[in-house]
């Protein structure tokens, strides 16, 4: 087969959307750099980590659902749930935080693991039963309580005024640590274990992933579970951040998530993409905001513009190539 | 290749029923190692029931499967796997967006220290894919190669770990001459290798090039096993298809139509892996037969014929119209009807009544403004159903729950309704029992010989060869995708017909 | 001994009720009428009625002028599901047409600011439709864009705020005013359920709907403009939402960027499986859904009279959800056979 010229071959290869998605976070950085004194700090690009590390978690666990072909509503409410039910068992019932810390993370796998089975079990699509997830996430932190709980639990409070020293004087937060390890997991998993090779299957032709014999109904409910999981971590590190639980907390965080892995270069159809798009993607968006604040002169709404401006690009670049794809 | 061998596997006394139909009877079936074994009949035979039972999807109500002369009984897939017969669909079902490499030991991944390891597995799809005497790039993504690449990668998978028998389910349906011969040099250097194949399909001329053994079904019974050298073309297209009943008048009376005036003319029209290009000419008034084996052309000719798919070479004629249709729209308002053979996906709108059913076509065609009154609606609907006979509750009875022949005469009333010139029908009689089906014969002569030369122009195709010499006054024989031959009425019978499906292709053409 | 001959008996003819049951609008009813119920019991005056100042007022009163709105994002949402699609933009296009209107009554006037709104509604369809039907993305992925970015440029409108609209009067009217007695949002449902049902069953548009989302397959060989189609209903739910977001923003003589019409695409998802739509696309039911939207706000009104947290709607919604698409599940109804 020969490539007519370099630019198709380029285009035709399956990474290409993650390329540019990486293109176009360098582009932005530089942007920012050359029209902004500060901006080309080290700092500021740690900060982007620090304050998006929560969502660095969730899209890592939401890339492979959408490269298993599915979608997962249900993150950001579970996430707030995370928080909720983490305050008030640390500041009601008063139990050891090491303890809660476990509690919670078991029980968003367990949340996501049963919405798994439900899609699978039923053959129901997976955005209705995460949609009602969703509600059913957010109705349950609302019932434990409606206003915020403040959490001051000694190990919170540490993790939350942590620094980390890195070189030169800048640092990290605890919490963006753990998002860089999740990421590095997650890369693991996806490329190196039987698992994750059978989520790329399933995205790619889920008839075809039967006919060959691979574990179908297993991997899709594990990858739920995964992504109720990330998104419980997730809250874990919101709780660190904000030392509070509150049912509404993470409101359209869902909407980031998918908007940051699609992004990243990942095809909202599944088979295609990579993890790592979850970091350039989170980054990519945390740029966005970052570019809009330092501007001063734009209006933070501005970021959801641009943010689903850029998923209805990557959308239908992706939709296209598909398209032309077929043709050939 | 020694008639001394045992197989390695044999079926016998198989039977297997489902509510209401028995799909295998009796069935025997012997696959020796180093042998090319073909399996074929027409649609209905019971071959794909045969195939599942094989791979362990059906489990047979009677008789015995043996392997090396031990019985199995194959519960799942998996069974059948690990017992070493392995099977290739005709979709390939594999990831087009893993690589080749991956594809072929997907669920049997080689691991270091416990993670995959990547080198080995790249290096052992290198070396299954020289077996095949292949050499591709096996970290590149199967999407990138031709569906007969891929179709290999199937095979390399399925060989990948030792194998016994390895099943090709109509592995040829989609692919171009070369790629056929690809395939086959394949499976030659396999069977060399001492693999048994059983290779189900319906194309003669693949048959013969191939295979030394051939087994023909016929209506979920094995008619009978013979050594490709020893069955000649006829006498396997006879079997195929059966006899023809004595009773029936062949030849029939050769009083020519009345024709009109030329309303179709397709020259030159194609489509690549489907159809070679065919020149057809449909007159006013007159019943042209399509008549060929399963996977002939015959409905991808109609199709294109109806622009339900997109023609790459030739072009259609009609009165005041010339080029290709875009769409079935097109073909529609050029006053041309299809009724498919595939009901249940391509024609009954299950959930609707009979009545919206048999308006449909007429409706679209009129566009948003009610086509007619609704006691119109319903005077029209009730008369299709007197005049066609279909047995239904009323017209508002949903149409799933009409049996598979009232749905049918239901489509053709659907297609009736909006008074078209040229009316394709492809497997009216499917599902049709007898009496209703020479009525529908009837009533389909009667459409096209009007006294008054305003008849419509009908293109039957049926695999029932009575019934299309039966019903039309010009048959256009198809082989293996391309046409073989044109007869007027008189000019044909039966047997000669059969004659021309079973000839010899053309020195030029393909082995 | 005799052995009855089985064969012979024949079944006895289904009696009414069994009849009733049958039609596709029993259930929804059913519900309805159980709740109402539940509620006359648990909140008392609850099926009070009284004419004050001219006005009809009463709890029944209060939930069909509170549902409006629902009821008209799930008139659209009942066509785009029928055609196998969804629509999760409905309520940030609630959000940006209650904007428009708002930001711009003040300097034009009510009926531009009416049009305008009703025109970026249109606008909103016109985008999903395209992506949707030309561009081919899956309606999940192509309304989503829609979401997201929406309340963006909702807010965006608004330069943040809040803009409360404190005359003219007659903007109050769609939302708050009063017709012979009954709230002007009835009158304004019952309208365009009407008109929908006209268009529906006076046209073959109903017909062709319904035969796009049975089999989109058939429709195209029977020569049903299957893009168009599409392109349509996504373009009315668009409209209907417009509608409900102008009645909201005139209700509450306000228009929020942020809240107006928050997850109302899943209540009117909700009201159209409530009313006995299947997610998989196919038949329709203008009533059922308009039945549904009515569940539901009965179910919120009646928690709220109670007493109970108003977020346990949201757990019920939920459980309902679920309960009702697994219900309509394939692998539900094999498993019953079994």
């Amino acid at each position: 087969m020969k490539a007519a010229n370099p630019l198709k071959a380029a285009m035709a290869a399956p990474s290409f959307t993650t390329w540019v998605s990486v293109v176009l976070m360098a582009v932005l950085f530089i942007a920012g750099a050359s029209s902004y004194t500060g901006f080309g700090s080290t700092q500021v690009v740690l900060n982007l980590l620090i304050d998006n590390a929560f969502l660095l978690v969730i899209a890592v666990g939401m890339s492979f659902v959408i490269l298993s072909g599915g979608i997962d509503l249900s993150v950001g409410s579970v996430l707030a749930l995370t928080t909720m039910v983490a305050a008030w068992l640390l500041q009601v019932a008063h139990w050891p935080a090491e303890l809660v810390i476990v509690v919670v993370l078991l029980g968003g796998a367990a949340f996501g693991a049963l919405q798994g089975a439900v899609i699978h079990v039923f053959k129901l699509q997976a955005f209705i039963v995460t949609l009602a997830g969703m509600f059913l996430a957010r109705g349950l932190c609302f019932l434990i309580s409606v206003d915020s709980i403040t959490i001051d639990a000694p190990l919170f409070v540490t993790l939350s005024q942590t620094q980390i020293p890195l070189f030169g004087g800048a640092f990290l937060s605890p919490g963006a640590v753990i998002a860089l390890v999740v990421l590095g997991i997650g890369l693991y998993v996806a490329h190196c274990t039987a698992f994750g090779r059978t989520v790329y299957s399933l995205g790619g032709n889920e008839t075809s992933a039967l006919m060959m014999g691979l574990a179908v109904g297993r991997t899709k409910i594990a990858v739920y579970g995964l992504s109720g999981f990330c998104a419980s971590l997730a809250g874990l590190l919101f709780a660190f951040y904000m030392l509070s639980g509150y049912g509404q907390h993470a409101q359209g965080v869902e909407l980031d998530a998918i908007a940051a892995v699609v992004i990243g270069g990942t095809v909202l159809t599944g088979g295609y993409g990579y993890v790592a798009g979850a970091l350039s993607g989170v980054l990519v968006l945390g740029l966005i905001q970052t570019l809009i604040a330092f501007d001063g002169t734009l209006s933070s709404w501005w970021t959801k513009i641009v943010i689903g401006a850029l998923l209805f690009v990557f959308c239908a670049v992706q939709r296209l190539l598909s398209l032309k794809k077929a043709a050939a | 290749m020694t008639t001394a061998t045992n197989p390695v596997l044999e079926l016998s006394g198989i039977h297997k029923g489902f509510p209401g139909v028995k799909a295998l009877s009796d069935v025997s079936l012997r696959l020796f190692p180093g042998e090319v074994h073909a399996l074929m009949g027409q649609n209905g035979a019971g071959k794909s029931t045969l195939i599942k039972v094989l791979t362990g999807l059906y489990q047979p109500d009677a008789g015995t499967i043996l392997l090396d002369g031990k019985p199995i009984q194959p519960k799942r897939t998996e069974d059948a796997q690990a017992h070493g017969i392995r099977t290739v669909y005709q979709e390939v079902n594999l990831c087009t967006n893993l690589s080749v490499a991956e594809n072929i030991c997907a669920g049997r991944f080689p691991r270091k220290w416990g993670r995959i390891d990547w080198a080995a597995v790249n290096a052992e799809a290198k070396r299954v894919l020289a077996q095949m005497d292949l050499d591709i790039d096996v970290t590149a993504p199967l999407s990138r190669y031709s569906l007969s690449v891929q179709q290999m990668v199937a095979i390399a998978r399925a060989l990948r770990i030792s194998a016994r028998v390895l099943i090709l389910d109509e592995p040829t349906s989609s692919l171009d001459d070369a790629a056929v011969q690809r395939l086959f040099t394949v499976l030659r250097r396999l069977r060399d290798q001492g693999l048994a194949i059983l290779f189900v399909t319906h194309f003669l001329d693949q048959t013969y090039a191939l295979s030394d053994r051939i087994t023909v079904m016929r209506n979920g019974e094995t008619e009978g096993e013979y050594l490709a050298k020893d069955l000649s073309r006829l006498a396997l297209v006879n079997k195929m298809v059966g006899a023809p009943p004595d009773q029936q008048p062949t030849r029939l009376d050769s009083r020519s139509a009345q024709t009109g005036a030329p309303v179709l003319k397709a020259q030159g029209l194609g489509r690549s892996g489907a159809l070679q290009p065919l020149d057809l000419e449909l007159r006013r008034g007159e019943v042209v037969g399509l008549a060929g084996l399963l996977g002939s052309g015959r409905t991808e000719a109609a199709r294109l014929l109806f622009g339900a798919d997109h023609a790459d070479t030739g072009h259609v004629e009609t009165e005041g119209r010339s080029g290709r249709w875009h769409s079935p729209r097109e073909a529609i308002a050029a006053g041309i009807a299809f009724c498919s053979e595939d009901r249940k996906h391509e024609g009954a709108i299950l959930d609707l009544s009979v009545r919206d059913n048999i308006l449909l076509a007429l409706q679209a065609r009129t566009g948003l403004r009610l086509c007619m009154s609704f006691e119109q609606q319903q005077a029209l609907a009730d008369d299709y159903i007197k005049r066609l006979g279909i047995k239904t509750a009323s017209a508002d009875t949903p149409i799933g729950q009409l049996s598979g022949g009232n749905q049918q005469k239901a489509l053709l009333a659907r297609w009736l309704a909006t008074e078209p010139a040229v009316l394709i029908l492809d497997e009216p009689t499917r599902g049709i029992d007898v009496r209703a089906k020479e009525d529908l014969m009837d009533a389909v002569r009667a459409l096209a010989h009007k006294e008054d030369g305003t008849g419509m122009s009908i293109l039957f195709i049926s695999s029932e060869l009575p019934e299309v010499l039966h019903c039309s006054d010009r048959v256009l024989v198809l082989r293996d995708r391309r046409a073989a031959g044109e007869y007027r009425r008189g000019e044909l019978d039966e047997r000669s017909v059969l004659e021309v499906i079973a000839a010899e292709p053309a020195a030029a053409a393909s082995a | 001994m005799t052995v009855p001959n089985l064969a012979m008996s024949t079944p006895s003819a289904p009696s009414a009720v069994s009849r009733a049951w049958k039609h596709p609008l029993a259930r929804p009813v059913a519900a309805l009428a159980l709740l109402l119920a539940v509620a006359a019991l648990f909140v008392p005056g609850f099926l009070h009625l009284e004419i004050k100042d001219g006005h009809l007022y009463g709890s029944l009163v209060d939930i069909l002028h509170r549902a409006a709105p629902l009821m008209l994002a799930a008139l659209g949402m009942t066509l785009v599901i029928a055609t196998r699609g969804i629509d999760v933009s409905v309520g940030a296009v609630v959000a940006i047409a209650g904007t428009v209107a708002c930001v711009l009554v003040g300097t034009h006037g009510v009926a531009v600011a009416f049009a305008a709104a009703l025109g970026t509604a249109l606008l909103c369809g016109l985008w999903n439709g395209l992506l949707v039907s030309a561009l081919g993305l899956q309606p999940i992925i192509a309304t989503l864009i829609l979401m997201v970015a929406g309340r963006g440029l909702a807010q965006l409108f608004t330069d943040g705020q809040i803009i409360t609209v404190y005359e003219p009067a007659s903007f109050f009217w769609l939302g708050g005013g009063y017709l012979l007695g009954l709230p002007v949002s009835l009158f304004v449902v019952a309208t365009v359920a009407g008109l929908t049902g006209l268009l529906m069953k006076r046209t073959a548009l109903g017909l062709f709907v319904q035969t796009v989302g049975i089999n989109p397959v058939a429709a195209r060989l029977a020569g049903v403009r299957t893009a168009a189609i599409v392109f349509f209903v996504y373009v009315y739910c668009s409209l209907g939402a417009g509608l409900a977001g102008l009645m909201i923003s005139s209700n509450i003589k306000s228009a929020d960027a942020n809240n107006a019409g928050l997850l109302l695409e899943l209540d009117a998802i909700l009201a159209v499986t409530l009313g006995g739509g299947q997610l998989s696309g196919g038949k329709f039911s203008l009533a059922g859904s308009l039945i549904g939207a009515l569940i539901i706000q009965t179910l919120t009104s009646t928690i709220y009279a109670m007493g109970v947290p108003p977020q346990v709607t949201m757990v019920v919604k939920a459980v309902v959800v679920f309960a009702v698409c697994i219900s309509q599940s394939s692998a539900w109804s094999t498993w019953r056979k079994a």
